[in-house]
């Protein structure tokens, strides 16, 4: 069950907006800045206020990564392979109207409007680590709701095994969607996706929103998945179509790469990646790496979903 | 060529290799870094070591291709700058990246190819340095030390290599890189090829005969 708090989260308590919005706008006075890396997301407006509800029993106790390098700092090959090219690039993504279909093995397929699934479900704010699997990690309070309570309201059939994600597919919004002289970066949409059991897991968080205030259009707005326990890549962005099926589904990554990314790519310190040793990871911000903890910290919560599996097989 | 000359040709190179340090030093003051600054600093000198080794490289080909010699007189100023970056960009990670955690560091260099392939690149580098002075020249001999400075290909195709194995899915540049490498090769092979037919031809055109210009190396 849900931990609540009485008292109404403000940004306040994690970072206070005014003060990153007083800072980028500094940024944007200086015009030489638009030339770096990093700057240039101060040319898109600061996402609108969102209120939430701190879940302090699924928060972690540690302070955020700074908001300016959680927006400038991303991996959205929708846009771009390079870090900062999210942040340039985010303008063309409209997240406004916005329909999420949820449908396939359920019961109630629906689509839903992305404001109603606003008035749907209460949000809280989540304090979480985010592990990418380039071995860098950010502490971040989303904001959202379970996806365990979106997918009751469709009531998965008992077929059901799988939960497949789709993010939108629009070059025009999109610019990393449209091909380049090598060919694409990754077949698109992307396509993430969950065993149901880990979909419906109380961490797996929708998310609409971060830093008390909405979903910035380079973190995936307007609506997103937040699977902490697993390397970033699994947590899809952007999302219009969540859809339950019986079989694995062919994920993104595992299609590009099948050696190097696997379909459960839980945090692991022990299975090292042919690029990246994942034993350690540099923390946002930190000068020195940290050790890597199994499923990012949160084996106690979600260890028991992998009883009998051998990671090491299924990484 | 006249000792004004050279300064003329190489002050522009100084002042080049010299500026992505400036402009790195100049954001490293001025908090400009980004998120990741120990990523940012590492891939920028690494770009920069593979852009001036291709640099140097090159300027043997343009010699051949203008038919001029002045690229000649450039490339072991640039080889050097090379070396150089490749330290600074060892450096940067056995510093800031892994602080002298040297039981990762060595398990990294066995593991991750890339990290290989760059020791590599690094090492096969390191020789060539240090017999780049005109002394060592003629210590070595023309002939020897010419042989021993062809390792300046391997050491370019094991930083390509290197590129190639550490640049993740959808980048392009590691093959623009690398297309150059082989671009600058393949007119060392043609030139080469054109020689040796030549030597040849003159060899058999000179049964009888006094030797043709052709026959001059
Ligand atoms: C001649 C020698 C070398 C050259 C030309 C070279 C070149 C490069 C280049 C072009 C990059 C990519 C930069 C980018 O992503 O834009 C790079 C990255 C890197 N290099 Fe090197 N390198 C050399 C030697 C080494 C050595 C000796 C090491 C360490 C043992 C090393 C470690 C790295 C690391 C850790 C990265 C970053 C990889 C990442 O971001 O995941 N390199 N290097």
């Amino acid at each position: 069950m849900l931990i609540k708090r009485a008292e109404r989260f403000t940004s306040n308590d994690v970072t206070d907006p005014a003060l990153y919005l007083s800072r980028r706008e500094l940024m944007a006075g200086a015009a030489a800045w638009a030339l770096l890396p990093g700057a240039s997301a101060a040319a898109l407006p600061a996402p609108a206020p969102l209120q939430a509800t701190r879940n302090v029993g699924r928060s972690l106790n540690e302070p955020p990564t700074k908001y300016e390098h959680a927006t400038t700092y991303n991996n959205f090959y929708e846009f771009g392979v390079d870090k900062d090219d999210p942040a340039r690039l985010a303008g063309s993504l409209r997240p406004r109207p916005w329909s999420v279909r949820v449908d396939g093995l359920v019961q109630k397929p629906k689509t839903f409007d992305i404001d109603e699934l606003l008035r749907l479900f209460p949000l809280e704010e989540r304090v979480y680590a985010l592990r990418c699997v380039e071995a860098w990690s950010m502490i971040i309070p989303w904001i959202g709701f379970p996806l365990a309570a979106l997918l009751g309201r469709v009531e998965p059939a008992g077929s059901a095994r799988f939960v497949e994600f789709t993010t939108l597919l629009d070059p025009e919004q999109f610019p990393g969607q449209r091909p380049g002289f090598f060919g694409s970066s990754l077949d698109w949409p992307y396509v993430e996706g969950l065993r149901l059991d880990e979909a419906l897991h109380p961490l797996t968080l929708v998310t609409v929103g971060m830093y008390g205030r909405v979903l910035p259009n380079q973190n995936g707005a307007p609506i997103r998945v937040v699977v902490p326990w697993k390397y970033g890549f699994k947590s899809a962005k952007s999302i219009v179509r969540i859809r339950l099926v019986r079989e694995q589904p062919a994920t993104a990554w595992a299609r590009a790469n099948p050696r190097e990314y696997g379909f459960y790519s839980n945090v692991n310190p022990a299975v090292s990646h042919p690029r990246w040793s994942q034993a350690t990871e540099r923390r946002i911000g930190e000068f020195r790496r940290r050790t890597t903890l199994p499923f990012n910290g949160y084996a106690d919560q979600v260890a028991a979903l992998y009883t009998g599996m051998d990671l090491r097989k299924h990484y | 060529m006249t000792r004004r000359g050279r300064i003329v040709l190489k002050l522009p190179v100084w002042a080049a290799c010299l500026a992505p340090l400036a402009l790195l030093a100049w954001r490293a003051a001025t908090d400009q870094l980004g998120a990741n600054p120990i990523s940012f600093v590492t891939n920028t000198l690494g770009d920069w070591t593979l852009r001036i080794l291709l640099a140097s490289l090159a300027m043997t080909p343009l010699g051949i291709v203008l038919g001029a010699a002045w690229p000649v007189t450039l490339r072991r100023l640039l080889g050097l700058f090379a070396f150089a970056y490749a330290c600074l960009h060892f450096s940067v990670w056995i510093v800031l990246d892994f602080f002298f955690d040297w039981a990762r560091m060595g398990e990294d260099i066995l593991k991750r190819p890339y990290i290989t392939l760059g020791m590599l690149a690094l090492l096969t580098l390191t020789p060539l340095a240090v017999t780049s002075t005109s002394g060592m020249v003629k210590r070595l001999g023309g002939r020897a030390w010419r042989r021993l400075h062809r390792l300046a290909y391997a050491a370019g195709v094991l930083a390509a290599l290197h590129f190639i194995w550490l640049a993740k899915v959808g980048r392009t540049d590691q093959y623009w890189h690398a297309a150059v490498l082989a671009l600058l090769l393949g007119v060392r092979l043609v030139h080469w090829g054109v020689r040796a037919v030549r030597r040849r031809r003159a060899a058999a055109a000179a049964v009888g005969a006094t030797p043709s210009a052709a026959s001059r190396p």
